[in-house]
């Protein structure tokens, strides 16, 4: 069999049904292979959006995403797309073309060290040797992606192994000796778990971006309630819980509600579960939870007592844990904590966001209402990065896990589009909706084109500030107003671009017009980029200072 | 007295292919741990590496870097190796320059007494083997220090714990 066509086998094998990417001179055997078989190929326009494509495909469905490029600058322009993956463990096969063997290491036409490149920003990376080897290293190559903490891998696939012809064959299963995640926790530690949740008086619960990848969902849900323990969210946990339970107090961190950095600072006891405890989840870790506790729940042994101190670590895969500890707390007569229960009610009452303004221009807040309002529970969000990230986080409330979908841990300005792309591809039985900013659109509105030519429908809404708005209000609140290189002009239409690509543009200015227009937006057989003109000075509060506690959050 | 930047040995397994040196020393960069010393060579089994590596940090240092360590697929196992329950061993090559005989049979003596050997001589110069302790090398070579040492090569250390257990 030829090398090309056993890497296609390889991904049949492996379910594969779609890839992301743009063919060049290197991986011209692999797209000759692609042409013979059922798997479907999106072109796109750029390297970086076939990368989140296969990111957004992934973490819609809970599938490996695939994405491939060619040797050099092909593979280069993956890498944005790989890291983002990587910070925020989300499972892609990234496969490059490269130079033949032969030529490796000489310096030859589009020649890179991607292997060298790409390892830190990998959970693992291959490059083939020869044909025989393929079935062996795609095999690997999708179990430690989507296995344990799940991760990017990259296959680096030099031209004559495309090419070269060899007997292969193709195993069920393959032994990884150095790869072996722990799933099952430890039962002495979830047992001692238990008896801490039942003691605490002012238990919380923090979970993760890892309680939706291992569809811990319903677990953790009947915890907090058995517990009558609020529950807050990172930004990577947002869908985990659903936002619109009476016990849920939305995402905490730097714009987080003000009620969840409150409750978690007035905590005894924090279940923190498939967290990593970033820095802008848990503002200054010397003032954060300062009475609590921490059981920290994760799969990969590092997390644990890398950021904070976990008084009862427990290792293993959220739900099979979290199932666990279900059992051991059914053998207890639970008391309620209806005292920190009401507290934490009054908590949320006290600090509920504003949300119907009627200003012109308008204000990102009531778009994010009315975008709410109008598309369902089950459609998906994905979120550019910024400003607009954060209005969407804070304000837009999600009840299931996978509908929301952002660059939490990398922060890729241009992911929220092309990851859009990849989740629809994934499930195009809902709506997907691109929370963007006009900064961040731009860096990958290329992908426009992918839309229109391979009938792929999703929504834009840009909020449009004619600002990199993150950076201008850091600009305005820590730095004196001095806005330096933040301005992006007036000239921009987005109306005119999206008619250009040949999808449907729409400008909103008024607060009367937004939900018309989203629904207008639903209803287009293609892709819709909505302009809604926003105050361009709007800032996003409340906010936490970098440095600061948690409950220092201003408004 | 709070016990910082101790010096702790690590010994991993890994698996024998290209880039596994880099994924390592790329770790150890990324992370900024510091690495005072790495030993590699072939251990009993075929296709599989064995390294010795010694790091400096305090205790929740070390443990994030076995942790990290541990994460990576081509590292098999990672055991911390305690000194006291081991031998730890690291071999040097010293270069020292010898101007009369006097001073030839003075560094003759000192090798015989530290238990290394003489590998080669040349009318001004001899290179003395020396194996041991850390501490035991540079004791040597604070001895021959002022006759003038031309060169000098240290392994650093390579460890395995004592008894019949792995």
């Amino acid at each position: 069999m030829q090398g090309a066509k056993a890497i296609v086998e390889s991904l049949k094998r492996e379910g594969v049904e779609v890839i992301f990417g743009i063919p060049g001179g290197a991986s011209i055997p692999f797209y000759d292979a692609l042409y013979d078989s059922d798997i479907r190929t999106i072109l796109t326009r750029h390297e970086q959006g076939a990368a989140h494509a296969a990111d957004g495909y992934a973490r819609a469905s809970g599938r490996v995403g695939v994405c491939t490029a060619t040797s050099g600058p092909g593979a280069t322009n993956l890498t944005t797309g790989i890291a983002t993956a990587y910070m925020d463990s989300s499972p892609i096969v990234a496969l490059t073309g490269q130079v033949a063997t032969s030529f490796i290491g000489k310096d030859a036409f589009q020649e890179t060290d991607i292997i060298g490149i790409t390892m830190p920003i990998t959970k693992h990376n291959f490059q083939l040797r020869s044909v025989e080897e393929i079935p062996k290293i795609f095999k690997m190559a999708f179990k430690i992606a989507s296995t344990g903490r799940p991760g990017p891998v990259l296959i680096d696939m030099p031209k004559d192994v495309q090419e070269k012809e060899a007997e292969v064959e193709f195993p069920d299963n393959v032994e990884i000796p150095g790869y072996k995640p722990r799933l099952k926790g430890n039962a002495r530690q979830i047992k001692k778990a238990a008896e801490m949740l039942v003691n605490a008086e002012r238990p919380i619960i923090l979970a993760g971006g890892g309680v939706i990848i291992s569809n811990a969902h319903e677990e953790l849900l009947k915890i907090a309630e058995m517990l009558l323990a609020p529950v807050a969210t990172t930004l990577m946990g947002k869908g985990a819980f659903p936002e619109t339970h009476p016990l849920a107090l939305g995402c905490i961190g730097m714009h987080g509600r003000k009620a969840a950095n409150y409750a978690i600072t007035d905590s005894d006891l924090i279940l923190a579960v498939g967290t990593r405890f970033s820095d802008r989840s848990t503002g200054a870790l010397h003032c954060f939870a300062p009475e609590a506790k921490i059981i920290h729940i994760d799969i990969d042994p590092a997390e644990i007592g890398k950021n904070v101190t976990a008084h009862l670590p427990i290792v293993g895969d959220a739900k099979l844990v979290l199932r666990d500890l279900i059992k051991y707390l059914q053998a207890y007569q639970l008391k309620k904590n209806t005292r920190w229960y009401e507290k934490v009610q009054e908590y949320k009452k006290e600090f509920n966001p504003k949300m119907d303004y009627d200003d012109v221009p308008l204000k990102p807040p009531r778009i994010i209402k009315d975008i709410m309002d109008t598309i369902s529970y089950d459609d998906i969000v994905t979120t550019e990065v910024g400003q607009c990230q954060m209005w969407a986080a804070h304000y837009l409330s999600r009840t299931k896990p996978r509908t929301f979908i952002t660059s939490g841990g990398l922060g890729t300005m241009g992911f929220g589009f092309p990851a859009a792309i990849g989740a629809k591809v994934a499930r195009p039985e809902v709506n997907v909706v691109d929370i963007a900013g006009d900064g961040s659109f731009l860096m990958n509105i290329q992908e426009l084109a992918t839309c229109s030519e391979n009938n792929i429908k999703v929504i834009v809404a840009v909020l449009n500030n004619r600002y990199l708005g993150m950076v201008r209000q850091w600009q305005e609140l820590f730095y004196n107003k001095r806005y330096s290189s933040v301005y992006l002009g007036e000239k921009t239409d987005f109306v005119k671009i999206a008619e250009g690509f040949g999808v449907e543009g729409i400008r909103v200015e008024k607060p009367s017009e937004i939900k018309e227009a989203v629904k207008e937006a639903l209803k287009n057989e293609v892709t819709t980029v909505i302009d809604f003109i926003v105050e361009p000075e709007c800032n996003i509060f409340p906010m936490v200072p970098p440095g600061k506690c948690l409950k220092d959050i201003i408004e | 007295m709070v016990k910082e930047d101790m010096q702790h040995i690590l010994v991993a397994l890994v698996e024998d292919k290209p880039g596994v040196m880099q994924r390592i020393s790329g770790l150890f960069r990324r992370r900024n741990f510091n690495i005072d010393s790495i030993t590699v060579g072939r251990s009993e089994k075929e296709g599989i590496s064995r390294m010795t590596l010694v790091v400096k940090g305090d205790e929740k240092i070390v443990e994030q870097v076995v942790k990290q360590l541990n994460k990576l697929i081509e590292v098999i196992k990672v055991s911390r190796v305690d000194e006291r329950e081991s031998v730890v061993r690291e071999l040097a090559l010293v270069k020292i320059s010898t101007k009369t005989d006097k001073e030839r049979a003075e560094i003759v003596q000192f090798t015989n007494i530290f238990r290394g050997g003489i590998v080669d001589v040349s009318r001004d110069s001899l290179i003395v083997e020396i194996t041991g302790s850390s501490s035991k090398i540079d004791a040597f070579i604070d001895l021959v220090k002022s006759y003038g040492i031309i060169e000098l090569a240290r392994t650093g250390l390579t460890a395995m714990v004592r008894g019949s257990k792995k």
